[in-house]
């Protein structure tokens, strides 16, 4: 019984292990101090390379299960440089471009654009590989199936792609939702995908980082400054209810409002998502910092624990950042009602503009 | 800035094109046919539903006039039954009081037809009595009349009669 319990525990903690890397065990063991911090931003940050485990010595003759990926570096003169990242492998010079700490520099200190494959890019296409795969099949099987009940894959995205057109798109944005369902539906399914992605080991850390959410959170304010009427742009010019002394105050906070709606839903989901992993990766770290086995159980049933909380961490922030999105957009797109506004303040003027 | 907030131009590059290009394909091949039959069938199940609903009703007002016909039918024919039945009753006491009457008619004939024939029979009777008496008296008066006194006689008496006339 004991022994089944251990198996099932090394089996279940695999996806944990499998994101703790070879070369921090080596790197511990080495003479130089482990260090958790560095350890666990190498792990949430990106990288040139896809790197899975290392066997064996890491600076000798470790076996290394790496992918290399494509590097499309744009140096201004110079124009377009694409080689493979294994000719940078391991501090390595090549055409004047080298690696320090996973940024791509030039060697006489030019300035350089990084367009590479990188690690999460390679993942990004994974994902939208895996959306269009999806998506088309379950398109293809309401063609094929029409008036009928839905079957398989069809059946488990059904009730989401409901869900959302209904509690999200309806309940939000009002009668123009139509327009709007195509993005808060990619949108959904992508961050959603993306974050069970990151959870897979070995993966990378795609919707924890700021610049794909930071990229999202744009596109959401664009939509909704492209959207907007002019009762949205009255509210924030001339809020109604509020004296016009208080204008050139109120001006300014509501204009500041129009940019911290996106920023939040940038950080939220960024820092929900890196806050998971690092959480992960600590726990497993405690057995490097302890250098015990003894702590392992502890690490094991608190990754695990970890783990199950992010599956649900994961579609909870799609639902959030596609809720928000929705409501911004309807607040953007709302018309007027000559009921008593007393809205005050800027930063979520759109969002309760729903409860009147 | 810590590396870990800093947006990285390559990757923001990359997401805005990859994810476009799915918002793009996905909308115009997943999205648009999706949400389109979602709610063709939707409207569909609607549809049938109210047409269902309209079908009960209408079921119910079929079964509602069938019912009214049903009763009316049964009144109907009550109501011919009841005047068959007071027609009938009507001929028989027709026929009753015709027969009555013939009969009556006919007893009053036979009566009168009696009558007739008890008169006639009566005359007949009287002529026959009154010719035998005749006979008998013109048997008698010859046999009598032989001799002249009789006779004589016989005159007298007659005239003693007219006297007395």
């Amino acid at each position: 019984m004991k022994r089944l319990l251990i198996a099932l525990f090394c089996i279940l903690s695999l996806p944990v292990f499998a994101q703790a890397p070879t070369p921090t065990i080596e790197e511990a063991t080495d003479s130089e101090a482990f260090s958790p911090g560095e350890m666990i931003l190498h792990h949430i940050g990106d990288a040139h390379e896809w790197h899975f485990a290392t066997l064996g010595d890491e600076k000798e003759h470790g076996l290394h299960f790496t992918i290399p990926l494509p590097i499309i570096a744009f140096q201004p003169g110079k124009g377009l440089n694409v080689f493979s990242s294994s000719q940078l492998a391991e501090g390595k010079t090549y055409s004047g471009l080298k690696l320090e700490h996973e940024h791509l520099v030039a060697e006489d200190g030019s300035k350089v654009y990084d367009f590479s494959i990188t690690k999460n890019v390679a993942s990004l296409i994974l994902t939208a590989a895996l959306l269009l795969g999806i998506f088309f099949t379950v398109a293809g099987s309401y063609k094929k199936n029409q008036g009928g009940a839905p079957k398989g894959v069809q059946s488990f995205f059904e009730p989401i792609i409901i869900f959302i057109r209904d509690e999200v798109g309806k309940k939000a944005i009002g009668p123009k939702y139509e327009r709007y369902m195509p993005y808060l539906l990619t949108v959904f399914f992508f961050i959603w995908f993306s974050n069970l992605l990151g959870l897979v080991p070995g993966a990378a850390n795609l919707t924890g980082n700021i610049a794909v959410t930071l990229t999202l959170a744009v596109l959401t304010l664009l939509i909704t400054l492209f959207s907007s009427n002019k009762n949205y742009w009255a509210h924030i010019f001339a809020t109604p209810g509020v004296p016009k002394a208080l204008l050139p105050i109120m001006i300014p906070v509501e204009l500041i409002g129009v940019v911290v709606k996106p920023f939040s839903l940038m950080v939220r989901l960024f820092a929900n998502i890196t806050a998971g992993h690092i959480v992960i990766l600590s726990f497993i770290s405690l057995i490097f910092i302890f250098q015990s086995v003894m702590i392992s159980p502890v690490t094991l049933a608190f990754g695990l624990f970890i783990n199950m909380l992010e599956l649900l961490v994961a579609i909870l922030q799609a639902y959030i950042f596609t809720l928000l999105t929705a409501m911004y957009i309807g607040g953007a797109v709302e018309e007027h009602h000559h009921d008593a506004d007393l809205q005050i303040g800027g930063d979520n003027s759109a969002a309760p503009a729903h409860g009147h | 800035m810590p590396p870990l907030v800093t947006p990285e131009i390559g990757l923001i590059f990359w997401q805005l094109v990859i994810f476009g290009l799915v918002l793009l394909l996905l909308a115009k091949f997943a999205w648009r046919p999706i949400l389109a039959s979602l709610k063709e069938r939707e409207d569909s199940i609607e549809s049938a539903l109210r047409m269902a609903d309209q079908a009960k009703l209408e079921m119910q007002q079929l079964k509602a006039g069938n019912e009214k016909l049903l009763t009316e039918a049964r009144q109907e024919r009550d109501k011919i039954m009841q005047e068959a039945s007071q027609m009938a009753n009507q001929l028989i006491e027709q026929a009753k009081n015709k027969a009555n009457e013939e009969g009556d008619r006919m007893i009053a004939h036979a009566r009168e037809a009696i009558q007739n024939e008890k008169n006639a029979a009566l005359a007949e009777v009287k002529n026959t009595a009154a010719q035998l008496s005749i006979d008998i008296a013109e048997r008698i008066l010859r046999r009598e009349l032989a001799d002249s006194s009789s006779q004589q006689q016989l005159v007298d008496s007659y005239l003693k009669d007219v006297k007395l006339n």
